[in-house]
């Protein structure tokens, strides 16, 4: 059975039909009994199961998954990697992250197509000019990379925007942040359930969580479709789901879910080279490598757990994209999702204990988890094996929403996060 | 897009209307704990199915009023006043 | 070459006397209106029309519809150029240029059909295995420039688009048999009844049978188009329903023409909604089925009868189920040469058209000819013996697949039918029903009863199946593949993403198995057609491969668009100022003329300054604050919030919306206050006046005031309800002209306004309402420059006069209109708050020193609690201060950091205003610091953009500590 990744091992497989490749992660039964449970196989848990394993050498664990892996909001993204943050707290958080996802194609054997293209956010006007500055500055002030462009440098960046004063939100500039970009989604989940997989930890699709069992108070297991599991230690990273599971295990979150919609053109010859946000017009954009032009929005205006999305948003989103590069207005959508995210107050995760003891979350990340997801697994990793928060984690506790110690990003930058 | 009924305008389109969150949620007293004020400000049950909610006809009469909503299907179950309190056969 | 032309009377929907010309791939295409591309294409015999996406194998057209995977092509050119258009789903026009997208440098020699060579080392996924040495970025850039299809357009797209709302009773989409009859019956009960059809005419799959002379079918639909025109349905041809929304929103497009308007997108409300969107063929699956001549049974019979276009000369018919001997029977009436039937069936009820040769058991195991079949290799699954066949078409028929993706969309479980080999509609939902074969029902009379009662009312659920048994397998088997005596050609599944049936089969090995994961990791089914004719199969496959039915492995949820949508149609116009319109103040023309500059201000026209030749509008900011300081400026303020309150408990009320008190205001008497969120972050700011008793004027923000107007409400109707309070915002009711200055009284009392409006009789802070030049307008004497301030609220059409006369007056007093940003220089010069640029969404009211009194105010106003909260009372928390450059020189940027040391560094604080004072002569700042109230004094070092900066923290205001200035 071939189990490493590599050109040389391509070659060979080809020789034989591509027939003695090994399965990329195993399935099994789940076992009545392990050190940690992770409940969620997207992104953040299967990136906790791994460095559960790697750094802190627990290798029974289980990681139960309702679905498939990756089939939640991993899967539905529009999988944008960037640590562009104003707050040190964030920028400290994210940036870790960042610096995660350039080594994870190597450290997982698994070419999760980190693209660090760069991710610009456009200035509309004069206002937003400053207010990039005041970011641009902060970002430098907590080490990370970033760079102010004028119209001509956004041009150069990407050709297709339209710089004219004729726009309805003239382009006056933007910042860049260049070590940012994309990655492919589905990779990530795969690649760490391979990894994690390979290391020992149990994956259990199909089977959804009924109720936690408990025991004085404190959560010693699970009760799922699969039969009932117990572990020291629970862990959850369900976004979009993560009210639902919090209020089974007895407890309440500042978490609303909504809809967040994306949406790909049929694929065409390359039209963008970086990614680019304008946060007047209310939208995003990048081309994947498969040559689709991929377009996310605002979030949908009311609470729902419907993957849908409402098609007032769809249109705006569209609205906004020919009105920032008008030669892409004969492209034809292909086509429209939308995923449930967590939102929360501030727009900034909540990773460590719960009011329950025995359980442990990871939730909040509202519409960019995917970008977290190394830190995410990490530093749930950490709390989970050592039973203390990660340094990174100390400022994204849920007691901030009694203190009022908000990490409030979006308020501060005035963009939805 | 979703088709609300105003009880003073009749049924709009969705893109007429803003949601408010969870309704009737009690304003605790300025005496009461950080804990209760967070729980306020913040804490949601969040349900996965029926949810009695606000909305304001913003684009149309402005008035706000009570609505009980599946978040999977967005059937709308029940309107009412936003004095009035939610239909018994409701309750969650 | 193969296909031609039928003569006459085949090809009922082209109009033999109106010919046109387009040019294909520089060929000369002739053919006749009513032709699409596609039908053009094959009647002059060319088959080879694309290149796949990976393999950049030779593709043909494929099917007669918009489920088309290959027959892809870019029209037109420059600005027009639509690429990856269905040549199936595309009129043909006089003068078009319709080209290959994906291959260079041409269709006949692609460069990138080496891939093909070396597709043992592409199988699926192999990306996820490679290019991580040294590093993607080296290898990304050649895989986006092979990856997409067709070329975008050059620049802006020259059409127009529009959009329409209709609100219908019934609205059935499809207008095949079962359509037709849902509607006839719908509206014979009485309903209003809107029918969709996406091709250009009506009749579906009976008028493919109604013209080969079929009596019984030809009579049916006429009889039914009849009477539908007599029952008044409306019926609307070249619309095809793309998605279904929440609350039976149905969304359609209709392709118009290109003259007026190119696409025109329709919402569509209904009360029940009938689907009646058929079903589209399953392709069979044998080595190189991917060859140019390879098409779906269905549209072999389509182009026949409905284009007039044979597909070949001598066809095979490869099929599973009794549908393919219908199509051979079309065929021989059209005059088609048949080559042979190929059964994969041991046995079947139909008997073959007479003289066709029959295959029965069969499979076809290899097609010969890359870009056009010559030749078809015949093996029988069992005894694997082989034949030989001359052909040129293959007409494949695995059997149907109900088009649900509607039904989908609207929340519908699929239900899987083992007999048929077919998903259909599990439960009927609310106002959402199926007919026809959508719904599974093949057979034509039971599919007609069903929808005729469901058109009514009163169906029971749908007939399924109709047409045999057909084998959920449709692959050659391994005896039948081995009797070619070499390796078989590649089977492919999903036509325009290359995924074969080795790619399935890896995907299951490396345990990549739920439908998503085959999706994904294979790309199967995610490609332009979305899979339309080749998810069902892969399905089928997986099951196989891994012990499970394909309702095991399960279905992708089929999404919106049902085909691929322009997204100029989806836009609809809301572009350009309609993307959000901007509002221009009562006075616009006033400032026009007198060289405004004109940016956006929270959604506002306004004049950002007034440049003199080529001045920036910085300098002439700073120029024109001067002149306001120095003799007297006039501002248009017409954008400032405007809310009346009333009512008995209007003071009451007003005290719990602001941090302030305004119930202890004199009527006359004006005050500053501030209002929070309920999380105590400052939201707005203004100035509230009272006119009377039950009677207050707020001015709010001007980007603020819609917001400020809703949140009253909000607190109104849903928590003091009990206080009668009625909330009148009026902003563009009211127009506002500002004038300020040391001359400002002297302008006014020049322009005719009464002596009691003198500062020496009207006192700062209040208001006056009085009548002026016919209209009744109020007076404040408020100052956000810190000079002699007069703000004048009048109705607003009566705005440009006013400032028309205040030019004409103003001349010997050198009045100068003055634009918003020199506002903000002598704002900044008093150190007055700027919401949005001095608070951000973290701000409280302590941070900009404006919590004084609230420990003596009675009423819980909003946001007071939280002021309470830990985080609020912190002690390092950023108050705002002045800042002074150390060389009073230097030019303190907005944004720039204050920090300890050279970056990467704590932060301390920023600067949240900035400006160069004419009148002191030296930049002065604001800024957020930690602490900063008690660091008056102290000097700072600030980063901005890789610079360092010294600055001294001062206290505001910089300039006329002590309001001398106010009274003139």
């Amino acid at each position: 059975m071939r189990n490493r990744y590599s050109a040389g091992n391509l070659i060979g497989a080809a020789i034989g039909g591509h027939k003695d490749w090994a399965p990329a992660w195993l399935d099994v039964d789940p076992k009545p009994r392990y050190d940690v449970i992770v409940i969620g196989g997207g992104g953040h848990g299967l990136a906790t199961a791994y460095y559960l394993a790697k750094n802190h050498g627990m290798t029974n664990v289980a990681v139960v998954e309702a679905g498939w892996i990756g089939g939640g909001n991993t899967g539905r993204n529009t999988t944008v990697v960037r640590s562009n943050y104003l707050y040190p707290e964030s920028a400290r958080l994210y940036d870790f992250s960042v610096q995660r996802y350039e080594s994870l194609s190597k450290d997982l054997n698994f070419n999760v197509m980190f693209s660090q293209r760069g991710v610009i956010t456009l200035a509309h006007s004069r206002h937003d000019l400053d207010a990039q500055e005041r970011w641009t500055n902060a970002m430098l002030c907590n080490g990370i990379d970033a760079e102010m462009l004028n119209a001509r440098q956004v041009q150069e960046c990407e050709p297709r925007l339209d710089i004219s004063s004729r726009a309805r939100y003239p382009i006056l500039g933007g910042f860049i942040q260049r070590r940012a970009g994309s990655a492919r989604h589905d990779a990530v989940a795969w690649g760490y359930a391979r990894g994690a997989s390979a290391l020992g930890v149990d994956i259990v699709q199909q089977c959804s969580v009924l109720d936690f069992i408990k025991k004085h108070g404190r959560v010693v297991g699970v009760k799922t479709s699969r039969g009932e599991i117990r572990a020291d230690r629970v862990a959850m990273a369900v976004a979009g789901h993560s009210s639902v599971l919090a209020n089974l295990a007895g407890f309440s979150l500042p978490v609303t879910s909504y809809a967040l919609q994306a949406m790909v053109s049929e694929p065409v010859k390359p039209v963008l080279k970086a990614v680019t946000l304008s946060p007047a017009l209310g939208a995003y954009w990048s081309q994947s490598d498969k040559g689709e032009v991929v377009i996310g929005g605002a979030l949908d205006h009311f609470p729902s757990y419907a993957q849908r999305g409402s098609f007032a948003i769809n249109q705006q989103a569209i609205a906004a994209t020919v009105e920032a590069f008008p030669s892409l207005g004969r492209l034809r959508l292909l086509r429209q999702w939308a995923g449930i995210v967590d939102v929360v107050k501030d727009s900034s995760p909540i990773i460590g204990a719960t009011p329950i003891p025995g359980l442990y979350i990871n939730c909040g990340w509202g519409t960019g988890g995917f970008k977290a997801i190394p830190v995410g697994g990490w530093i749930l990793a950490h709390v989970l094996a050592t039973g203390q928060n990660h340094e990174l984690a100390e400022a994204f506790q849920l007691a901030r929403f009694h203190t009022g110690r908000l990490i409030d990003e979006a308020a501060a930058s005035g963009i939805a996060h | 897009m979703m088709q609300l009924q105003c009880p003073f305008c009749g049924y709009r389109p969705e893109n007429e209307f803003d949601c408010g969150g969870t309704t009737a949620i009690a304003r605790p007293p300025i005496d009461c704990s950080d804990e209760v004020w967070g729980d306020y400000l913040f804490f949601r049950v969040n349900p996965k199915g029926l949810h009695a909610e606000r909305w304001r006809h913003t684009f149309g009469c402005g008035q706000w009023f009570n609505v009980v909503r599946d978040t999977v299907t967005h059937e709308v179950s029940a309107v009412y006043r936003i004095t009035e309190s939610r239909p018994r056969a409701l309750d969650p | 070459m193969s296909g031609y032309r039928l003569s006459a009377p085949h090809g009922a929907w082209i109009d033999r006397s109106r010919t046109l010309q387009f040019d294909f791939n520089g060929a000369e295409v002739r053919g006749f209106a009513g032709d699409t591309v596609a039908s053009a294409l094959l009647a002059q015999g060319i088959v080879h029309v694309g290149r796949s996406f990976k393999l950049h194998r030779p593709r043909g057209v494929f099917s007669c519809g918009f489920e088309e995977p290959t027959g892809l092509v870019d029209i037109g050119a420059g600005r027009y150029r639509t690429p990856n258009t269905r040549a199936t789903d595309i009129a043909a026009a006089d003068g078009m240029t319709a080209k290959p997208g994906n291959a260079w440098p041409s269709l006949a020699v692609d460069l990138a059909a080496m891939n093909s060579k070396f597709a043992a080392l592409t199988p699926a996924g192999f990306y996820y295995k490679t290019f991580m040495w040294p590093d993607w970025h080296l290898f990304e850039p050649a895989i986006r420039r092979m990856a997409g299809l067709g070329v975008a357009a050059d620049g802006p797209d020259p059409d127009r688009y529009d959009e329409v709302s209709q609100q219908v009773e019934v609205l059935v989409i499809g207008a095949g048999a079962a359509g037709l009859q849902a509607a006839l019956s719908a509206a014979q009960s009485g309903r209003q009844v809107l029918l969709l059809e996406s091709g250009a005419h009506s009749g579906g799959w009976l008028a493919s049978q109604s013209l080969q002379g079929d009596a019984s079918a030809t009579h049916r639909l006429d009889d039914l188009t009849r009477q539908l025109a007599a029952a008044g349905v409306s019926l609307r041809v070249n619309c095809t329903a793309l998605g279904l929304y929440d609350h039976q929103l149905v969304v359609a497009l209709e392709t118009v023409d290109d003259v007026t308007v190119r696409e025109r997108l329709w919402k569509i409300r209904a009360e029940r909604i009938i689907l009646a969107t058929g079903a589209i063929e399953r392709p069979m699956l044998f080595p190189d089925n991917d060859r140019p001549g390879v098409m779906l049974a269905s549209a072999v019979e389509r182009y026949a009868t409905h284009f007039g276009v044979a597909c070949g000369k001598r066809v095979v018919i490869s099929t599973a189920c009794d549908s393919g001997y219908a199509v051979a029977a079309s065929l021989q009436a059209a005059g088609i040469e048949l080559a042979a039937i190929v059964d994969y069936r041991e046995a079947s009820a139909e008997d073959a058209p007479t003289g066709a040769k029959v295959f029965r058991g069969s499979s076809i195991v290899a097609v010969s000819g890359s870009r056009a079949i010559n030749r078809v290799g015949v093996a029988a699954n069992r005894s694997g013996n082989l034949q030989t066949i001359d052909a040129d078409c293959i007409a494949s028929a695995g059997g149907w697949t109900p088009a649900v993706n509607l039904y989908s969309m609207a929340g519908g479980k699929l239900r899987w039918v083992e007999d048929a080999s077919m998903f259909v509609p599990g439960l009927t939902l609310k106002g959402i029903e199926s007919v026809g074969a959508c719904a599974g029902a093949f057979e034509l009379e039971l599919a007609l009863d069903h929808a005729g009662a469901t058109g009514r009312g009163n169906a029971a659920p749908a007939p399924v199946g109709g047409l045999g048994i057909v084998p959920a397998r449709n692959t050659p088997t391994p005896i039948a593949l081995a009797m070619l005596g070499r390796r078989p050609g590649k089977i492919f599944v999903d036509l325009q993403n290359d995924v074969c049936v080795d790619d399935i089969e890896l995907a299951a090995r490396e345990n990549y198995r739920s439908v998503e994961h085959l999706k994904r990791y294979t790309t199967m089914g995610m490609a332009t057609d979305q899979g339309k004719t080749s998810n069902v199969n892969a399905l089928v496959l997986m099951g196989e491969l891994t012990a499970r039915t394909p309702a095991e492995v399960g279905t992708t949820k089929f999404r919106p668009p049902v085909k691929p949508v322009t997204l100029n149609a989806l836009a609809a116009g809301r572009t350009g100022e309609r993307y959000r319109p901007l509002k221009r103040m009562p006075g616009h023309t006033w400032h026009e003329t007198k060289g405004g500059l004109f940016e956006e201000f929270g959604g506002w026209l306004r004049p950002a300054a007034y440049c003199k030749n080529h001045e920036e509008i910085i300098p002439a900011a700073e120029r024109e604050a001067l002149h306001v300081r120095t003799h007297v400026g006039i501002f248009e303020g017409s954008p400032l919030g405007k809310i009346e309150i009333y009512g008995p408990d209007a003071a009451a009320f007003l005290d719990l919306m602001y941090v302030g008190s305004m119930s202890t205001l004199a009527i006359g008497q004006a005050r500053y206050g501030l209002l929070l969120r309920e999380d105590g972050v400052i939201f707005d700011d203004g100035i509230v006046a009272r006119l009377g008793e039950q009677h207050f004027w707020v001015n709010t923000t001007s980007g603020g005031v819609d917001r400020v107007a809703l949140a009253f409400e909000e607190w109104q109707q849903c928590e003091y309800i009990n206080h009668r309070v009625l909330i009148t915002p009026v902003t563009s009711s009211w127009g506002n002209v500002t004038v300020s200055g040391p001359k400002a009284w002297k302008l006014l009392a020049a322009a005719g306004f009464d002596e009691s409006l003198a500062p020496t009789n009207m006192k700062h802070m209040t208001v006056r309402e009085l009548a002026y030049g016919g209209a009744k307008v109020r007076v404040m004497r408020a100052s956000f420059s810190g000079e002699l301030g007069y703000e004048i609220n009048l109705p607003a059409p009566y705005t440009q006069s006013l400032l028309e006369r205040l030019g004409e007056v103003g001349c010997e007093f050198e009045a100068k209109p003055y634009g918003i940003e020199a506002l903000m220089v002598l704002r900044t010069e008093k150190g007055f708050l700027h919401l949005g640029a001095d608070t951000d969404g973290t701000t409280l009211p302590g941070d900009v020193g404006m919590d004084r009194g609230i420990a003596k105010k009675a009423a819980n106003f909003v946001g007071r609690r939280s002021l309470l909260r830990p985080a609020a009372l912190d002690a390092d928390r950023m108050q705002l201060v002045g800042l002074l450059p150390v060389d009073r020189t230097s030019r303190l940027p907005t944004g720039a950091h204050i920090v300890t040391k050279q970056p990467p560094a704590p932060i301390d604080g920023f600067v949240t205003s900035s400006a160069y004072s004419a009148v002191l002569g030296m930049p002065v700042a604001l800024a957020m610091l930690k602490r900063g109230f008690a660091r008056i004094g102290e000097v700072i070092t600030l980063f901005h953009l890789g610079r360092t900066l010294r600055a001294e923290v001062v206290k505001t205001p910089f300039f006329d500590p002590k309001g001398e200035r106010l009274e003139g």
